[in-house]
């Protein structure tokens, strides 16, 4: 379909292709069984300029030439998806990262870490969840307690995607206990920082070229003026970042059903049973059919919500949960009917599908389980539904 | 350090169908690209400006649709392009297009290095490069796969010939035709490809280059194609399945013409 994409959203897919197919596609099986992290990509990343294509100019950046920052981030990451979900997260999960100090912080913050962040000299990461906190952010145990002009933080964050790699965390603690999500901050942690350490790397079923780690602080000090907005915006602040980045969940998990989609209908075009290329059976043809439709589908709903945000929309949750939800429900599926399409060969690690299956999976569950987005944009319909009846 | 890198549009070879009867390559419907030899060369090019400062002009001799692959090369990091098209210069032959390069290179001025591909892909003459040298009477070093050492008075590369290298050191400037063991091409950048769209990229005809109908295209081309054609396939071989010893004496009896013994 022609989604009319501007010259420079073009430029942006080409360049993305270009890194997929020479650095990608060559150590993706690689680096998914060796669980290891792209660096070199994300450093050829860096060099084509990526990075900084979600962030203002003012900051080193270059989102105004794409209308924005959100189309272009989904541009991206559904483009370096195709060829794997786990390295184009490496990329994605930066601009989680970013998101807060972009929507939330001073000048004078935004000054200090964004042009790193455009440039690519620095990655970042974005940490919320906690054994006990996941959908339910006011779970947080993490307590960041005033100390004169510092801040001390301790506390364990879990599965932190660019644990270890990154250099700029944007964490969320609680300020004050007795106010449960409202006793919630946000702040910026700099790696090397005294009392912040990483734990264990964890083992995941799929993208496993991303880095999925602990963060530990103990007694870490932090300069107050970490804080990002204000204390008790902390709640806030990780509703609005999440709200903003779901569409680029839903693109990675449109990544990700596109490859397998190919993987599917090449596979079917050369494959013969019975004297005859296999996908010249309507059994096979109405899967490939489906599959074909429904990646339209949720990137045309994707595409909507980019771009209502870089219109300069205020309000989006519901819509950019409905693009999470139905975008990775459709890569789950398509992804399985890709390795049911491939048959033995298909559940076989020498082909690609399989990992896609493992791939596709996480975007149902993380940034907000698909449960927890149907619950948002629910209870959205209802309030809708309410004022009307006013 | 002022350096040209000579590139080539060229047919996608892997769908490039001949026309016997007219003695060409059928181009229409076929992709043109950038000649995958000359993207060495460019490498080359931006390594070496990137490391001693300097500017890195692409060339091409070709119509007015070759400007693409300038455009290409400036999105890789070339900083500047030139065209040399006009109708004057159809059918030249390898001296007539390197004696326009040349005139090229002469008219920028105080050209250090000129860069190309060891030869492109669809004539596969390997001349270019040479006759450049020659037309502009520079040293030249060809079929380079490594250059050790480049400053403002000299070059070492290493040429690889059959069995083995040879080490060349030249003053420049110089002519030097690149293989594809000299380095990996860089992919385009964001801020390449939005320069490669701006870019204005000049026009040099047979009057900007002051040369003589004589000089240019099919008139001063000494050399002309002659035929062209597809080699015969063989398609008449045999499968036989059996046995490793006697499929053995199957192929020793063929070989040996003893078939029937």
């Amino acid at each position: 379909m022609n989604y009319y994409l501007s010259e420079e959203l073009n430029d942006i897919k080409e360049i993305c292709a270009g890194i997929a197919e020479k650095h990608i596609i060559p150590v993706r099986a690689l680096l998914d069984e060796e669980n290891r992290f792209p660096r070199e990509i994300v450093n050829a990343m860096s060099d084509a300029g990526l990075h900084g294509i979600y962030i203002s100019e003012e900051y080193g950046g270059s989102a105004e030439m794409f209308g924005g920052g959100s189309m272009a981030l989904c541009i991206a990451t559904e483009e370096l998806s195709k060829a794997c979900g786990g390295i184009a997260l490496s990329f994605a999960a930066n601009a989680l990262g970013a998101m807060p100090i972009m929507i939330f912080c001073s000048e004078e913050q935004k000054k200090k870490y964004l042009p790193d962040l455009a440039s690519g000299a620095k990655l970042a990461a974005f940490a919320l969840t906690e054994s006990d906190a996941g959908s339910d952010a006011g779970g947080v145990r993490t307590k960041a307690i005033k100390d004169g002009d510092h801040y001390v933080l301790n506390g364990t964050k879990q599965w932190i995607t660019n644990g270890g790699e990154a250099q700029i965390y944007t964490v969320i603690a609680l300020t004050d206990s007795s106010r449960g999500a409202r006793g919630l901050s946000a702040f910026i942690v700099e790696d090397g920082t005294p009392g912040f350490s990483y734990g264990k790397k964890e083992d995941k079923m799929g993208i496993r070229a991303s880095a999925t780690r602990e963060l530990i602080f103990e007694d870490c000090r932090i300069p107050a003026e970490n804080l990002i907005a204000k204390e008790g915006y902390g709640f806030i602040v990780a509703m609005k970042t999440l709200n903003r980045s779901r569409p680029g969940v839903a693109a990675q998990a449109i990544g990700i059903a596109q490859g397998a989609l190919d993987e599917a209908a090449r596979y079917a075009s050369e494959r013969k049973q019975f004297g005859q290329r296999i996908d010249s059976f309507q059994g096979i043809q109405f899967m490939l059919a489906d599959m074909d439709t429904q990646i339209e589908a949720a990137r045309a709903l994707t595409y909507s919500v980019a771009r209502m945000i870089d219109a300069g929309e205020k309000k989006y949750d519901k819509e950019s949960a409905m693009a999470k939800v139905f975008a990775s429900d459709v890569a789950m599926k398509v992804t399985t009917d890709a390795v049911q399409i491939l048959g033995g060969y298909g559940y076989m690690k020498e082909y690609p599908v399989e990992k896609m299956m493992r791939d596709a999976k996480i975007t149902q569950i993380y940034e907000g389980t698909n449960q927890i987005q149907r619950s948002v944009i629910a209870s959205a319909l209802i309030k809708e539904t309410a004022a009307r009846r006013k | 350090m002022r350096i040209v890198v000579a590139v080539k549009q060229v047919p996608d070879t892997a769908e490039v169908r001949i026309d016997e009867e007219r003695g060409t390559l059928i181009r229409e419907g076929i992709p043109s690209i950038l000649n995958p030899f000359d993207t060495y060369a460019l490498e080359e090019a931006l390594k070496w400006r990137d490391e001693l400062g300097g500017t890195v002009i692409v060339v091409s001799m070709g119509p007015p649709q070759a400007e693409a692959v300038l455009r290409e090369s400036v999105s890789m990091g070339a900083d500047e392009a030139v065209l040399l098209s006009d109708r004057a210069f159809a059918g030249a032959d390898t001296w007539a297009t390197s004696h326009t390069l040349a005139t090229a290179v002469e008219k920028m001025g105080n050209i250090d290095i000129v860069l190309t591909g060891k030869q492109a892909i669809d004539g596969d003459t390997a001349q270019t490069g040479p006759s450049i040298a020659a037309s502009l009477d520079w040293p030249q070093i060809t079929f380079v796969g490594n250059v050790r050492e480049l400053t403002g008075k000299h070059i070492i590369a290493e040429r690889y010939v059959e069995g083995g290298s040879e080490v060349i050191k030249s003053s420049l400037p110089v002519v030097v035709t690149v293989l594809k063991d000299a380095n990996t091409p860089r992919l385009p950048s964001l801020k390449g490809k939005m320069r490669a769209r701006k870019i204005e990229i000049p026009v040099w005809g047979k009057d900007d280059l002051e040369l003589s109908e004589g000089e240019v295209g099919l008139d001063g081309s000494p050399t002309r194609v002659v035929s062209i054609a597809t080699p015969e396939t063989f398609t008449d071989g045999q499968i036989h399945h059996g046995e490793p010893e006697e499929l053995a004496k199957l192929m020793a009896d063929s070989l040996l013409g003893t078939e029937d013994s």
